[in-house]
């Protein structure tokens, strides 16, 4: 691209400047995100609608073409290393703001298993839409779901695992749940490359998620589901 | 007929039609299976093989392997599946149970190579280790480095590979040209380095059987 063609994206409007952050979003362009993001604070633009109407927006588009088999695992990477950035920015401002929250969730890969990067987008995903997320990192022990889920009474345990050798492991830590008597307590979502929607339901967890845009649209519905149980 | 990795990976291989017992593989096996074949004089078994590259797409395996078997099952008396797991979750092992055909045990290659057992045994304290065999190691570019995007985006690699530390290499032959590209896959990787040898392992045991 020459430099007449450059974007200025503080010459744009809002409008034009979402759609920018789609685009950058989409192509990865982590710095590009960054100063869009100090665009729309410098206009008085909330956190949460930067967070919810341009990161989350653009995300949402980056998740259906993963999907439909448009974009591969590298492009999602960068984009989420990209809306990593404009996170880091509004996390502390979101704090300091009140954004709403909808629900809690404590998230790891299961014992044995080091691979993070599906674990890693679901968390992010969540946290764009309003969750907040406890990330109990990888090789994650079933004590270190229990002790988590004790201490921080979270609405939904998130477990994940890349491994043929290591997804039985999920059964171990719901079935030490209904042993313990707290399995009705907590929303259990599984995913990882090898799972399926058959072996969710086997080993006892509420769904299996596809992606990490499925996560975030189930975890919403068992949450809600869950809040008119309890007003019911 | 010489043998191409590269049309082993994008395209797999066709049975001669030679033989009783039908071997169905993933093209990655290729080269192992033909060599245990001519070493050990088994003619009565034929060989076809899957893209390699469905390694990469574990979906893919289950349901071509159902299309391959029916489409070969009357001319043979039997059929096996020279696939491990490999990622489908299950779903091979209930398509082959289905279908009545039986195949190799254990979660992937890299176990059957090094032996199911010994692999199992020493899982959890090699849960920060990556493997290749011979093929992978061969072919790196088409299954680690083009795939992951690494050639285009070599800042992705600690995303991937920053849980790992150590990267080791299941020789199936004695090749040190492949040892020495073993080597730098690590490097690249920004992983130590350890060469095994493994020979044919629980596949040659496996094979014989039939």
């Amino acid at each position: 691209m020459s430099d007449e063609d450059e974007i200025i994206l503080s010459e744009l409007d809002d409008e034009e400047l979402v759609q920018q952050m789609f685009d950058d979003l989409y192509d990865g362009l982590k710095e590009e995100i960054e100063e869009a993001v100090n665009i729309l604070l410098e206009r008085g633009w909330q956190p949460y609608d930067i967070l919810t109407k341009a990161l989350v927006g653009g995300m949402t588009i980056v998740g259906h073409d993963f999907r439909d088999g448009i974009l591969f695992v590298p492009e999602v990477l960068l984009a989420a290393n990209a809306m990593k950035g404009g996170m880091a920015i509004l996390k502390p401002l979101l704090a300091e703001t009140g954004a709403p929250r909808v629900g809690k969730m404590v998230i790891g890969t299961v014992k044995g298993d080091i691979h993070d990067i599906g674990k890693n987008l679901v968390g992010m995903m969540m946290e764009g839409a309003g969750f907040e997320v406890v990330d109990l990192g990888i090789n994650n022990a079933v004590e270190k779901y229990m002790e988590a889920l004790e201490t921080e009474a979270p609405d939904i345990l998130g477990m994940s695992a890349l491994l043929t050798t290591t997804m039985p492991y999920m059964k171990v830590v719901i079935d030490t749940m209904v042993e313990q008597g707290v399995r009705d307590d907590y929303i259990v979502l599984v995913g990882g490359a090898p799972l399926n929607e058959e072996f969710g339901k086997a080993i006892g967890a509420d769904a299996y998620c596809r992606d990490a845009a499925v996560a975030v649209e189930t975890a919403k519905e068992w949450v809600g589901r869950k809040h008119n149980q309890k007003s019911a | 007929m010489p043998l191409h990795d590269q049309s082993l990976t994008e395209e797999g291989l066709a049975p001669t039609g030679q033989g009783r017992v039908l071997l169905i593989a993933c093209g990655a096996l290729a080269r192992e299976i033909l060599d245990l074949k001519a070493l050990n004089g088994w003619t009565h078994l034929d060989l076809t093989c899957l893209p390699a590259k469905y390694h990469l797409y574990p979906e893919k395996i289950t349901l071509s392997v159902r299309e391959t078997v029916t489409k070969h099952r009357a001319r043979y008396d039997q059929i096996f599946v020279v696939y491990a797991d490999c990622g489908t979750g299950g779903l091979l092992q209930k398509a082959c149970a289905e279908l009545g055909v039986e195949m190799v045990s254990g979660p992937h290659c890299y176990s059957f190579f090094e032996g199911n057992d010994r692999f199992a045994a020493q899982s959890e304290t090699e849960i920060t280790t990556f493997y290749l065999t011979d093929f992978l190691v061969r072919q790196f570019d088409a299954f680690v480095v083009k795939p992951m995007g690494l050639d285009r985006h070599p800042e992705l690699r600690d995303m991937y590979f920053g849980n790992y530390e150590k990267l080791v290499y299941q020789a199936q032959t004695d090749d040190p040209g492949l040892t020495r590209k073993a080597q730098d896959c690590a490097a690249f990787l920004g992983l130590t380095f350890e060469r095994r040898f493994t020979g044919y392992g629980d596949l040659a045991t496996t094979l014989a059987k039939l």
